[in-house]
């Protein structure tokens, strides 16, 4: 047994050890991999089934996700299509970390506190006119008390109405701020509207001690933070540096084609 | 140890030597993954496999590894099926994934799968490692599934998903505990657990170090 513990056993066997263990861990990442994206797309999509209120247990996500949804590519400081990326490969969060395509947000500008934004953005469509949809899914994302928060929020097709708002991921205090997730707390957010004049101002914002008008949402009781990041996020995503100019061009569409 | 039995080794750290109640080791991840019944069971079945595996491969291994770094051969081996099971789940349990998170990368940082490398896989055989492996994973699995029960059934009223007391939420009676979901509540339910398995195996309480005294009397000198 002393000769293991000579250096040049150690050597040996750690060199040995680090080989086969590292081949062991990349097979397994490689084999799974596809697998796991799998995974992940439904999810998403599933995600954007829900919050636009056509998800039904028991679907098939991705053939309701094709026929229904449309995915499309927006200048988000322009309003337009672009038809520069991919919508189907287009991944924004991989664009807001690249200086050539996105903006680094000044402290004031940037009350969602992401940092940086991308130029263009992914925005899922329902309905077969993208000029006339009948429903608007806008990722969003911004950060809720512990960390990042991400979620969709739908509208009408007047780009006022909102349809929904549902996170996928976050990391909100389980019963307080994670009550985000609360079905009876999502409901609420359905019939508001978002902009009182036309502008690009969002008046929509949660608020304490029961909502009155149709531009308020109950905030989320002992979630003070949270609840603010919410306001905050959806401020900075529905104003004139998120996408706000994009919803412009609907506003004098009709309420759901 | 030569003498050791299978249902030995597999049993006893299920009940007579638990590593959660009796060791009180793997506490950390006991405490965060037990608000529900079927994400318990999945970190069970999660530290089941790291723990059988690490040990087997650390027993195969075990007459070349140098003292020296044997704790970072371990380590090392520990890791990668972590690294492995982590992939696994994501890649055909992906709800669950999601509700283990980090906790799955932290099995590498339980107790019990390092203990059980160093105490039991450098001096035993790879079968009998392996099966002591899965007898200790069994143990943890246990008690998080016991704590997962009384969590999710008094946090929730539902026991592996399935409605049990209605909540008033839903149009029911009863009104869920929310401390139950939040992580001291498991720490409770593990203190109580440990306090009735005392109770009945009296030979696991341990010997107080030392006895607690009466207060003694300050002396006050009455010099007036």
């Amino acid at each position: 047994m002393a000769s293991n513990n000579s250096i040049k056993k150690t050597l040996t066997v750690a060199l040995a050890l680090c080989i086969v263990c590292s081949v062991v861990v990349s097979t397994a990442a490689v084999v799974l991999q596809p697998t796991q994206q799998k995974n992940q797309e439904l999810d998403r999509k599933s995600n954007i089934l829900q919050v636009a209120n056509l998800y039904e247990p028991g679907m098939d996500v991705d053939d309701a996700f094709d026929e229904l949804i449309t995915s499309r590519v927006i200048n988000l400081k322009t309003g337009e299509y672009s038809d520069r990326f991919d919508p189907q490969s287009y991944d924004q969060f991989d664009a807001a970390k690249d200086p050539a395509t996105s903006r680094t947000l000044s402290g004031e500008e940037d009350s969602a506190g992401i940092g940086r934004e991308e130029m263009y953005s992914t925005v899922y469509l329902v309905g077969d006119d993208p000029d006339d949809p009948d429903q608007i899914i806008l990722p969003i994302r911004g950060q809720g008390l512990w960390g990042l928060m991400r979620g969709f929020f739908a509208i009408e097709g007047d780009g006022n109405t909102i349809v929904g708002l549902s996170y996928y991921s976050h990391s909100e205090t389980p019963g307080l701020g994670g009550e985000v997730d609360n079905p009876r707390w999502k409901a609420k957010w359905q019939g508001k509207k978002i902009y009182a004049e036309d502008g690009m101002n969002p008046d929509i914002s949660l608020v304490k001690g029961g909502a009155e008008s149709k531009y308020e949402v109950d905030a989320l009781s002992g979630a003070t933070l949270t609840s603010r990041g919410v306001t905050n996020m959806l401020h900075f995503w529905l104003s004139e540096s998120g996408f706000g100019p994009y919803l412009a061009r609907f506003h004098g569409n009709s309420e759901g084609a | 140890m030569a003498a050791d039995s299978v249902k030995d080794v597999v049993l006893s750290p299920v009940f007579k030597n638990n590593p959660i109640a009796l060791q009180v080791l793997g506490i950390c991840s006991a405490l965060a993954v037990t608000n529900s019944m079927s994400v318990s069971l999945v970190m069970g079945l999660a530290v089941i496999a790291v723990t059988a595996c690490s040990n087997l491969f650390v027993s195969l291994i075990r007459q070349h590894i140098p003292s020296s770094i044997r704790i970072i051969v371990q380590m090392t081996i520990i890791a990668s099926l972590v690294i492995v099971v982590d992939q696994v789940l994501k890649a055909y349990a992906y709800e669950m994934s999601k509700q283990l998170s980090v906790f799955v990368g932290l099995i590498i940082t339980n107790c019990i799968v390092m203990g059980r490398a160093e105490a039991y896989a450098m001096q035993n055989g790879p079968v009998m490692s392996f099966l002591d492996g899965v007898g200790n994973g069994l143990g943890y699995a246990m008690i998080l599934l016991v704590v997962g029960f009384f969590r999710e059934l008094f946090g929730s009223g539902s026991v592996f998903g399935f409605t049990v007391l209605t909540p008033v939420q839903d149009g029911g009676w009863y009104v869920p505990n929310g401390l139950m979901l939040l992580p001291p509540s498991a720490f409770f339910v593990i203190g109580l657990m440990i306090w009735v398995l005392r109770s009945i195996r009296t030979e696991q309480v341990e010997k107080a170090e030392y006895r607690i005294v009466a207060n003694s009397k300050a002396k006050i000198k009455e010099s007036v």
